[in-house]
């Protein structure tokens, strides 16, 4: 093959194609020009009389590029005319066709970025690149790197081939323009290469089958170029389902397969992996393509096991169920698996994780957890069982001392699963939590797949978890109890009886209960007759409300004895008739009644829960005082909830009405039309507002021996931030209002870098508060610089506060700000 | 449409209007409720109030306004003094015209059946406590005796109800005791038929639909039990419905078999479809134990309790 210079067969292939050369620059005559060329064609082979293999060989190797580059240079309207019918043009087109591919396709590629922008020959040569990808010759480019690799190669060549394939949509988009094809938008074209590249992996399979040696690096870089550009979706999608199928019985398939992602390059490893594991239908297909690759590969490793499982989060549960399938199928690999949930399980517990990851991330690790759990079988387990269960205690701890309770929920139901599958012999642990659509997905990823070879075919004793159904003779509310009832009736056509509302349907008391306030403090402190405790609880609400005078005379002493009153007999709804009481006294006698409140918040030795009591108390009742319109509600029977949780009683009421409020407001702001203030209410709360709310900020800073806000007592400190949003809220068209949203400001201020993601979410809610309820003039006039610092950090927190219900809140806040400023100043004319 | 308490009775139509009770029975508009739970509107009012009767009403009965003509009212134990009295009510007359002496102090009431034109049968507690006697009125002769074996020891007998199978015009009685059973005799063969114990606790009131020859009974515990007749006459009990307070004075089912109203000692009226026993209203609205039900031929409730009221509610009007 390398044969000296003076070879004469090389020398008649230098002169004709000299000649050739010469023609064409210099010949004006059709005829000639076609003849000329057709003499060429001789070396292209595939005509009668093809020239010499050594021939064909040296044209190719030496004088191809130069010679096409020679005809693009030729194009023009004028030449091409120069035959009738594009006699001329056919056979010009066919050099770049028939030719090899590779160099083909770069001077292809060369002309076009050569070219003047929008010129004859750019729309000619981009027409011709067309047809050089829907003649499949993109296959050809791919197969002749394939074949090459057994020569040195040349690394430039195909670093300039590799980026121009993979580029090629960019290139055309970027030299056409608008007058681009379709066939070169990204959208098609990565299909159509997905396809080559299955033809040009026949074509290796082909020859491996008939003992020659092959390469698929070129393809691997390929792959991986065009994931690393974000393709994955277009070419794996192309390329996978005909992988699985060709890799389903074909032993030398599944090993080209395999190498094909091995010899990816490290830094495209990551975009073909999560490609591949998000196209791959299940856990057995991603097993066949990817052999044990994370065995062999360190960067794939990483991807699988680290990337994929805790530094992202994106992918759905049937993605992170074929991963962790993948990992769990084959003995080598399960040793990562059991590494994996050690790891995850750490990272679920850490608290650090807890309070700064989003609830997103916590959310998907332990759905990871999960699945892990569903996979390995008791004795693997039972290896590693105490570093397990210890990993898994201190996250329970951790999460159950969250206040987010969706947080406190994930723990609780990671808990009850990992706990029964680690330590199957132990106490099963139960929690009471909601059940709702995402725990019924937790816990169906917790029972394992039917999937075939996993080890783990003993199923663990997850009993699915049943709300309970409440018992038909003590629980009071009927409405759910009445639907339940009716449900297994026959068809019948006259069950249009609605049922009325039978909560009022509770238990009779036969004691009596007392008749004046004065003797109720006597008969809830002395106690010896519970009947008739039970029936003053019962009758308290309602005889403070009769006799407000009465109450008056014993209000601090009948508070005192409430905050105190511990449930003591299981009387149904005992924590709602107690709340309802203590508000109805603090409605009733509100200065008195909460100067006391506010000093036994910050005072010794009450319990989180007292304290928590006596927030909750104060923004009811000025919840009532400040809306004396709204109509009593009827008392709301029984317990709210199944369980006592610190923080998760429903919602009060006040939060979803600020909540209300602030949408109501945020949707006018982008309709744009200009609202008005709150309509102007009576406000009860006017008067005495100061009293529920400057005790209770002015402390906040001063830890006791049994109550540090700043410290371990989060919780209660994100009620307070609650508690101060809501009284500020409430104290709308007050006079006081000015400097209870200046102090407020300032308590925000100091707080604002607070790591509980519910006391920023109570801040977030009390700076919206002050913009709703301090008058704008004033809010500008008094507060401006307070403002200007407020606004930064609310875009601060709009932006990177991992939680997201704080960026919501910000997002909001920063629009009410906005519509403020409208409000003042009038927009420039535009 | 008269309405007939034990006592003289005066109307008092200080009820509201229907639209009225419902309106001001709604949260302001101002409220947030949750908007996935559509609220079950609130439970009505009554319809009227009977106010005036000065002490509790213990029966009560609505007179059909058509073949009224000197229907009697049968009301036993009332004063205590060991009397049934036979009433004249025609042209709103309320006078005496006659009275049956019974032999025991009782809570049971008893039960009429026409039998003719102006004649009724009776049945009421006899002799012994133990005894139910039946009378023919007016001629105030004595049928039978039923009494049952000396070992079943049912006690006394708590409830009485006559009535006619649709197929043969034989009386039948059901009888609730003291004991929580229930037993059907067939009072012309003087047998008892069968017998089920029905509750715990002495049985307080029962009623029974022949049509569906499915029956209710109530007792003193914290349910009502519903129980059936086979073909072969025998009763079993069927169901049993929890009630959220014990106690239940009456029960009654609407003369159209839709509905079942109960007179609880809790002070309230429940009312259920009587065929699912889908519980559907609890009107609380006496300030005592409610004693005793009826319920009109159109459908119209009454209720008597001990705090000296009478309400009458308008309930599912039928259709």
């Amino acid at each position: 093959m390398k044969s000296g210079g003076m070879d004469p067969v090389l020398s008649t292939v230098r002169l004709t194609v000299r000649e050739a050369v010469h023609t064409l620059s210099s010949s004006e005559d059709g005829g000639c020009i076609f003849s000329t060329l057709g003499s060429l064609k001789r070396y292209l082979g595939e005509t009668e009389n093809p020239a010499l293999p050594e021939e064909q060989e040296e044209f190719a190797r030496i004088h191809f590029s130069t010679f096409l580059r020679c005809l693009v240079g030729k194009l023009s309207p004028d030449w091409l005319e120069l035959l009738p019918d594009g006699q001329l043009e056919e056979l010009w087109a066919s050099f770049f066709l028939e030719g090899p591919a590779d160099q083909a396709f770069l001077v292809l590629m060369e002309a076009i970025e050569g070219a003047a922008s929008p010129s004859f020959r750019l729309m000619k040569m981009a027409r011709l690149l067309a047809r050089f990808l829907s003649a499949g010759r993109m296959a050809a480019v791919m197969e002749g790197q394939c074949r090459q690799q057994m020569e040195p190669a040349f690394p430039l060549l195909q670093e300039t081939l590799l980026s121009k394939v993979v580029g090629l949509p960019d290139h055309l988009g970027n030299r056409l323009q608008r007058e681009n094809l379709a066939g070169f938008f990204p959208q098609n074209y990565f299909p159509l290469l997905g396809e080559e590249l299955l033809r040009a992996l026949q074509v290796v399979v082909e020859s491996l089958r008939g003992g020659l040696d092959c390469s698929v690096s070129f393809l691997s870089q390929v792959l991986g170029k065009a994931c690393v550009h974000g393709r994955q979706k277009e070419l794996l999608g192309v390329l996978v389902p005909r992988l699985t199928a060709l890799t389903q019985g074909s032993c030398l398939w599944q090993r080209v397969c395999w190498r094909l992602v091995e010899r990816v390059p490290d830094r495209a490893m990551e975009a073909v992996l999560t490609g591949l594991v998000e196209a791959a239908s299940g856990p057995e297909v991603l097993s066949r393509l990817l052999g044990n690759l994370v065995m062999k590969s360190k960067k794939a490793q990483f991807v699988m096991t680290r990337k994929l499982l805790f530094l992202q989060y994106r992918y759905t549960t049937p993605v992170l169920q074929s991963l962790l399938g993948y990992l769990a199928m084959d003995s080598q690999r399960r040793p990562l698996l059991i590494q994996a949930l050690k790891e995850l399980l750490e990272t679920w517990g850490s608290s650090s994780a807890i309070r700064h990851a989003p609830l997103a991330q916590q959310h998907y690790i332990s759905k990871a957890i999960l699945v892990c759990l569903a996979h390995l079988g008791e004795a693997e387990l039972q290896d590693c069982r105490d570093e397990l269960l210890a990993s898994l205690m201190a996250g329970v701890q951790s999460h159950l001392d969250s206040s987010l309770p969706a947080v406190r929920r994930l723990g609780m139901i990671v808990a009850e699963v990992a706990s029964a599958q680690i330590h199957p012999e132990g106490p099963p642990l139960r929690f009471q939590y909601e059940e709702d659509e995402l725990t019924r997905e937790l816990l169906a990823l917790a029972t394992p797949q039917p999937a075939a070879n996993s080890p783990s075919e003993a199923g663990p004793p997850v009993a699915p978890v049943t709300a309970e159904t409440p018992n038909k003779e003590t629980v009071s509310s009927g409405g759910p109890q009445a639907q339940s009832e009716g449900s297994d009736s026959e068809l019948d056509s006259d069950d249009e009886f609605v049922p009325y509302d039978m909560s009022g349907d509770t238990e009779l008391r036969s004691s009596k209960a007392p008749v004046y306030v004065r003797d109720c403090v006597e008969a809830l402190t002395t106690s010896e007759n519970w009947e008739r405790w039970e029936a003053t609880l019962w009758a308290l609400e309602g005889l403070i409300f009769r006799s407000p005078a009465a109450t008056q005379e014993v209000s601090v002493e009948l508070a005192k004895v409430l905050l105190h009153l511990e449930e003591k007999t299981g009387v149904a709804g005992f924590e709602g008739l107690r709340q309802r009481a203590l508000v109805a006294v603090t409605v009733t006698d509100p200065v008195r009644v909460a100067e006391y409140l506010t000093t036994q918040f910050y005072a010794l030795n009450y319990s989180l829960r007292q304290r928590m009591d006596i927030l909750d108390v104060l923004t009811l009742a000025a919840q009532e005082l400040s809306q004396p319109w709204r109509r009593r509600k009827p008392p709301q029977q029984g317990p709210p909830g199944p369980g006592p949780q610190p923080g998760s009683p429903a919602t009060p009421a006040w939060r979803a009405v600020v909540e209300e409020r602030i949408r109501s407001k945020t949707r006018r702001v982008s309709k744009g039309s200009a609202g008005q203030g709150p309509a102007a209410d009576p406000n009860k709360f006017n008067s005495v507002a100061g009293y529920f709310f400057f005790p209770l900020i002015q402390h906040f800073d001063r830890p006791l021996v049994t109550f540090d806000l700043l410290g371990d007592d989060q919780l209660v400190l994100g009620r307070l931030v609650h508690t101060l949003g809501a009284l500020m809220y409430l104290s709308v068209n007050t006079m006081v209002a000015v400097p209870m949203g200046k102090a407020l400001l300032e308590f925000v201020w100091v707080l604002r870098f607070h790591g509980d993601a519910y006391v920023r979410q109570g801040l977030l809610s009390a700076v919206s508060s002050v913009l709703l309820s301090v008058p704008a003039e004033q809010l500008l006039a008094d507060l401006p610089d307070e403002l200007l610092e407020a606004q930064s950090w609310l875009a601060d927190v709009a932006q990177k506060d991992p939680d997201e219900d704080c960026r919501t809140l910000a997002i909001k806040a920063l629009l009410l700000l906005e519509k403020l400023r409208d409000k003042l100043l009038p927009p420039p004319p535009p | 449409m008269p309405l007939a308490p034990g006592t003289s009775h005066t109307s008092d139509f200080a009820g509201r209007s229907w639209s009225e009770a419902w309106t001001e029975g709604r949260d302001t508009p101002g409220d947030c409720i949750l908007p996935s739970m559509a609220p079950p509107p609130p439970p009505p009012d009554p319809q009227f109030v009977l106010r005036g009767a000065q002490s509790a009403v213990h029966a009560l009965h609505f007179c059909g306004g058509a073949q009224g003509q000197g229907q009697p009212l049968l009301l036993s134990g009332q004063g205590r003094d060991l009397r049934v009295h036979v009433w004249d009510l025609a042209e709103g007359r309320n006078a005496i015209v006659d009275s049956v002496c019974l032999e025991s102090v009782g809570f049971c009431r008893g039960s009429i059946l026409a039998c003719g034109p102006q004649r009724w049968m009776l049945a009421m507690p006899g002799k012994g406590g133990d005894e139910v006697q039946i009378l023919e009125m007016p001629s105030k002769t004595s049928v039978c005796s039923l009494k049952l074996e000396a070992e079943a020891r049912p006690g006394m007998p708590m409830c009485l109800q006559l009535w006619q199978a649709d197929s043969s015009p034989l009386p039948l009685l059901l009888a609730g005791y003291e004991d929580g059973s229930v037993a059907l005799w067939d009072v012309s063969a003087r047998k008892v038929c069968s017998r089920v114990a029905c509750h715990e606790e002495p049985v307080m009131g029962l009623d029974f639909d022949s049509q569906k020859a499915r029956g209710v009974s109530g007792s003193a515990e914290k349910a009502l039990a519903v129980w059936s007749l086979d073909e072969q006459r025998a009763l079993q009990v069927h169901r049993t419905h929890q009630l959220t307070n014990p106690g239940v004075a009456d029960v009654r089912i609407r003369p159209d078999r839709r509905l079942l109203a109960t007179a609880g000692w809790d002070h309230r009226i429940r009312v259920f479809h009587w065929r699912t026993m889908k519980p559907l209203a609890v009107l609380a609205f006496h300030s005592a134990a409610v004693h005793c039900l009826a319920f009109a031929t159109d459908g119209l409730l009454a209720a008597g309790s001990g705090d000296q009221r009478i309400s009458v509610w308008s309930l599912y009007p039928r259709m």
